[in-house]
């Protein structure tokens, strides 16, 4: 099962890499969530800001804008390359609130970006809160918690 | 004043020909990418002005501490305590060793009985005096004084707070902060006069940002009433195409309703959109006559709650005056932009020429519901959280500035919308025509020339 959890985390960045965003969302279930802390450790999206919290509503408004053709801050696009690694199933420091889910897994990620000559790194954890869904999985929620998340940083626009 | 300091003003002035640089209705480009005019910028503009640093909540009891930067020069924001738990005085020190210039306090914020620095020891009482050097007998008899205060965590010269948001200006002389706030204290008070407790406290943490591009850039697009329409089209659209039906548990409301408002039309920022220019850089936008439009809050169903409250503490008709202002983004020249209406500060620290911070804060509002200050959250995510989708295209829009103005194609930047229509305001400022004009830039470099002049 692992094998197959891993897979599915493999596919995810796959489908982010290669700019389809769409099909990216259409992995998440319909009241899932997505959240990239500003801060280590943070107990929750509502008393504290955050980099990206979007609830469902909110994601798919973000994944249109990233397809639509006037989307400045992709014009250039952003050319990535992520690796996940370090995949961990059934444990992890953080819950999915008032999702359930089946399964929960924690890894490890880097991506590289590279735009506007510019190319820089990302790296940190991520936990993911997995439904079974047919023979497959659909994501619950999931949770980026960056290195670097509380530094003063440029323009972010593609999701991890 | 530093010895040598008139000389080196007055030999970059000479080099750098500051004047002409500003004509009417047009900025010459070197303003936004000379590194010398930046330099000076920071003796003259930062070096002079009153710069914000803080709000008394983020120093509430005694030992309590936050770094930040004053230009470019850090500080420690500290509350020092007077003996008891609560209370004590507010402090605004220079982050340097008396001794060999070490930054002494290394993280940005926490609690302290006193600061010591890594390097040699050295102590501090969270005033800023020395009270311990090892080995003091090792400094010849009149180099190193411990009651000196010359040794110890200098104080910046002059601090200064309006209702608990602390100022503070590197240069002894200059005109006090209420001369230099003027007419915009009213900013101020809308914000705290919205708490029913009459106390507004900085909370849930900073959103930051940074951009390649001059700080003054941002304060020209805050408050320019065009730019979302063309800059924000991504999200407008995104938005309006959004299905309401869709899970939310807030975040999305917030959001989507903000970047739906981006593409109000202009016949909006028209006629219903105002633009205030105030001495000394300030400005800001608002007073629309349909507050259904821009005033979102009042959508939110907490509102009404919140309404009730306010009256209930206030009293019925003091509430609807304090409710009834209805201002957009307020720029406090040269440092802060903050609105009431979601409850944001945003504070713009210039890094380079070409590279600006922004620090984004929050306020709760003592008294008020609870779900207010989520919705504040919720409503800084989207605008100003480093990944917002509405916030990103400014950020793409301010690197493309930079980059095209290193062109020589044409040396001359036009601030003219607006130009020679704005009348008096009668609170010493100026109206524009709408809110579309570009007088609160035109403003900004009349005060820019003034500090630049060297007076």
């Amino acid at each position: 099962m692992t094998r197959e959890i891993e897979a599915f985390l493999f596919h995810e960045a796959r489908l982010l890499d290669d700019a389809l965003y769409q099909d990216w969302l259409a992995l998440f279930t319909d009241t899932a969530w997505y959240w990239v802390p500003i801060q280590p450790r943070q107990d929750n999206p509502f008393d504290t800001v955050s980099i990206i919290y979007d609830d469902r509503k909110l994601m798919e408004t973000r994944v249109r804008r990233l397809c639509n053709e006037n989307i400045h801050a992709q014009s250039p696009p952003s050319r990535t390359s992520r690796i996940i690694g370090n995949v961990v199933m059934g444990s992890s420091d953080h819950t999915g609130g008032s999702n359930e889910c089946d399964i929960l897994i924690s890894s490890r990620f880097q991506m590289v970006e590279f735009r506007h000559d510019d190319q820089r790194l990302f790296a940190g954890a991520q936990t993911h809160g997995l439904v079974c869904d047919g023979g497959g999985y659909k994501i619950g929620w999931k949770r980026v918690d960056l290195v670097n998340c509380d530094a003063m940083m440029e323009g972010i626009t593609v999701p991890f | 004043m530093i010895v040598g300091e008139n000389k080196r003003r007055s030999e970059l002035a000479n080099d750098s020909g500051i004047e002409g640089l500003v004509q009417p209705g047009r900025v010459h480009r070197r303003v936004y990418t000379d590194p010398t005019i930046f330099e000076i910028e920071m003796e003259r503009l930062f070096g002079q002005s009153w710069l914000y640093v803080g709000h008394e909540s983020q120093v509430s009891n005694a030992g309590d501490f936050f770094c930040t930067r004053l230009g470019r020069e850090p500080v420690v924001l500290v509350r020092h305590g007077t003996g008891d738990k609560n209370g004590g005085d507010i402090k605004v020190l220079f982050n340097r060793c008396g001794h060999r210039g070490a930054k002494v306090v290394a993280t940005e914020g926490g609690s302290a009985s006193e600061f010591r620095c890594c390097y040699h020891g050295w102590t501090y009482a969270t005033d800023g005096r020395l009270i311990s050097v090892p080995v003091r007998q090792g400094y010849p008899d009149g180099t190193v004084d411990i009651a000196d205060s010359a040794y110890g965590m200098q104080a910046v010269p002059r601090v200064a707070s309006y209702r608990g948001f602390i100022f503070a200006s590197l240069s002894v002389t200059g005109p006090s902060l209420t001369d230099f706030l003027g007419h915009m204290t009213t900013s101020f008070d809308d914000l705290v006069d919205r708490a029913p407790d009459g106390e507004i406290e900085v909370a849930g943490g900073i959103a930051r940002h940074a951009y390649r591009g001059n700080w003054k850039l941002i304060f020209e697009n805050v408050n320019d009433g065009l730019h979302p329409l063309s800059v924000h089209l991504s999200s407008i659209e995104a938005a309006r195409a959004q299905d309401d039906a869709v899970w939310s548990d807030g975040a999305g409301e917030i959001g989507i309703r903000q970047m739906r408002q981006n593409g109000a039309p202009l016949e909006f920022w028209d006629r219903q959109v105002g633009l205030w220019a105030y001495p000394f850089g300030h400005s800001y936008l608002g007073d629309y006559h349909d507050d259904e439009k821009l005033a979102v809050a009042r959508q939110n169903p907490s509102f009404q709650d919140y309404i009730e409250i306010m009256e209930a503490k206030k009293g019925g008709e003091r509430a609807r005056q304090i409710l009834g202002v209805t201002r957009w983004n307020t720029n406090i020249y040269p440092t802060i932009s903050f609105m009431s209406q979601f409850r944001q500060l945003r504070v713009i620290q210039p890094v380079a020429v070409d590279r600006t911070d922004v620090l984004g804060f929050c306020f709760r509002l003592k008294g008020a519901p609870e779900k207010m200050f989520r919705d504040t959250i919720q409503f800084a995510n989207v605008t100003n959280a480093s990944a917002s989708p509405v916030l990103t295209d400014d950020l793409e829009t301010y690197d493309r500035l930079r980059g095209g103005l290193e062109s020589s194609g044409n040396d001359w930047v036009t601030m003219s919308r607006g130009l020679g229509r704005d009348v008096a305001d009668g609170h010493g400022g100026l109206q524009a025509e709408n809110g579309l004009s570009e007088l609160h830039i035109r403003n900004m470099f009349d005060s820019w020339s003034s500090y630049m002049a060297g007076g």
